[in-house]
């Protein structure tokens, strides 16, 4: 299941990029209305020929090489994202979508029986919620993260609170946010219930949401790569697969319970 | 995947593999041997990932030009269109807003004035020469003049223009529901499809067909809010907007509101019209269900 959501989130995430580089702009409400995006991302002349540039929340930063202007096949091209983070790599909308919507249902499918699995296999209760004592144990997980102190002995072998709450967030916040922002974009599936796209404060607010929570998966997957490489990527990849992970040496003067 | 503006051979492991040789002028200690292997290490690791992210993005850009994978990819919409019409049946409505909602300008897209000779010549009369062909695999086929459409019961309706390329537009158009003209054509058992043929040639207009064209099915087609507009915003629809009259199918992208209509057609396949794939867009590659 894990590695079903790699390849969906990988090609989804740089679909998406594809199908937002059509009209690379964000706007909150129910239509667009053009004048205020809080995200775009273009070009802008200067007198030494054009620049890329991200208007964010009224700021403009040169993104010249990444973000508006990069490199295709050795040409400065107009485009909001790079063709090394898009699928397919040249701007090619009508394709995106077809990559994009073919794995969104594996993704949702998989979802849901990794949902039921959790619900019914007691992983949910067993693993996932931290304990009370875990809650109030926070501040120092947090230093331990910091310090890239970890749990080893039997500690190693649970998740941490950390790791409960941002996989918490993530089941429960940030995949039902992007799938619910996803389906408000669909114009029949608006017509379902009709008006329930207003809870997410219109269309042009889900295209937004859709947008953050699939950066905060992101950001999520980039903080967790980094955490297993860290803490021993052959280990727990192993233990990922085959279930069978090896604790890191304890200190001689522990005593096991 | 490899950072922009840097050849993906500068994370290839050779090119540092200086560093230790050069040191060999004192003995290296066990330690910084130990801190080479691991530099090393990192940048076969680094490499390796750089090297896999360039892999995948060929292989994605060659799937994309293979027919049997696409076509596995675009079979994904049949199962949206099922899905969707399960959630959001026939007689599901979309969202009508309040008129202070409409946007300041509608924004115009594709097509902005076509060039085609016979649109040029019913525009300079300002459409008085205008008639809409109903016909196809219809028992009375009928042409009707913009004055006749107009005397006939309209809807108004203020409801959001979605594009596929992610943008939204609030406006108000008022029309002529095309429930009512299919039921005065009365469609054979055959038909199943509503075709829209358009004035506007996307390419340059001569012998080869660019002209533009939508088909919907009768799902969409004997929809309550799918109207043949001449109106938007109170104002006689505008050139850009597709005057003299467009359809709005509002469940559907942008795409499927044809503009410019010169003929409506029902037919039981499209399978032989230009590209086979039921549109213009839909032949240059987007999917014919648009409600997604």
């Amino acid at each position: 299941m894990h590695w079903v959501n790699v390849v969906c989130l990988t090609i989804l995430l740089m679909s998406g990029l594809t199908i937002f580089n059509a009209h690379p702009a964000l706007y909150w409400g129910k239509d667009s209305g053009f004048a205020d995006p809080w995200l775009a991302i273009g070009t802008q002349p200067t007198p030494a020929g054009p620049i890329g540039v991200t208007h964010v929340a009224g700021r403009v930063i040169e993104t010249t090489g990444v973000l508006g202007l990069s490199q295709v096949a050795g040409q400065p091209t107009q485009r909001a994202f790079p063709s090394w983070a898009t699928i397919p790599g040249p701007q090619w909308l009508a394709m995106g979508r077809h990559w994009h919507f073919f794995f969104a249902w594996i993704f949702v499918v998989n979802g849901i029986a990794y949902l039921l699995y959790t619900l019914f296999s007691r992983h949910l209760v067993r693993d996932l919620l931290p304990t009370r004592a875990e809650l109030r144990a926070i501040g120092s997980s947090f230093k331990n993260h910091l310090l890239f102190r970890h749990p080893t002995g039997d500690a190693a072998r649970r998740y941490n609170v950390l790791q409960n709450l941002s996989y918490l967030i993530v089941i429960f916040g940030l995949l039902p946010l992007v799938v619910l922002a996803g389906l408000a974009m669909s114009p029949r599936i608006d017509s379902a219930l009709t008006g329930w796209v207003d809870l997410l404060g219109g269309r042009q607010s889900a295209r937004s949401l859709h947008f953050i929570a699939a950066a905060g998966l992101l950001l999520f997957v980039l903080i967790h790569v980094f955490e297993v490489i860290v803490s021993g990527v052959w280990n727990e990849l192993r233990s990922m697969v085959t279930g069978w992970y090896e604790l890191p040496a304890e200190p001689k003067e522990e005593v096991r319970p | 995947m490899s950072p922009p503006g840097r050849p993906k051979g500068e994370f290839r492991n050779v090119q540092h593999e200086g560093t230790p040789v050069s040191r060999r002028a004192n003995p290296p200690s066990g330690f910084t041997l130990m801190r080479a292997r691991q530099r090393d290490r990192r940048h076969l690791l680094r490499g390796a990932v750089a090297a896999a992210g360039s892999a995948m993005l060929t292989g994605c850009d060659k799937l994309s030009h293979n027919d049997a994978f696409v076509d596995a990819l675009k079979s994904a919409q049949h199962l949206s269109r099922a899905a969707q019409k399960l959630v959001a049946p026939r007689p599901a409505m979309a969202q009508e807003f309040d008129r202070s909602h409409i946007a300041k300008s509608f924004r115009s897209n594709g097509t902005l004035n076509p060039a085609d000779a016979d649109y040029q010549a019913l525009l300079e009369g300002d459409f008085a020469d205008y008639k809409l062909a109903v016909g196809g695999l219809v028992q009375k086929p009928a042409e009707y003049t913009l004055a006749q459409l107009r005397a006939m019961p309209a809807r108004t309706q203020v409801t959001r223009h979605d594009c596929v390329e992610g943008w939204s537009c609030i406006g108000q158009w008022k029309g002529v529901p095309l429930a009512l003209l299919l039921n005065a054509a009365q469609p054979l058992p055959s038909a199943r499809f509503v075709v829209f043929r358009c004035f506007d040639s996307m390419d340059t207009p001569g012998p080869h067909d660019s002209r533009y064209y939508e088909s919907i099915d009768f799902d969409d087609a004997y929809h309550a809010q799918t109207i043949l507009a001449y109106e938007l915003n109170d104002q006689a629809l505008p050139v850009s907007n597709g005057a003299p009259l467009r359809c709005r199918v509002e469940r559907q992208l942008g795409y499927k509101q044809a503009k410019y209509v010169r003929a409506i057609e029902l037919v039981d396949s499209f399978g032989n019209i230009r590209g086979g794939k039921g549109g213009f867009w839909e032949d240059e590659g987007y999917e014919w269900y648009g409600g997604i």
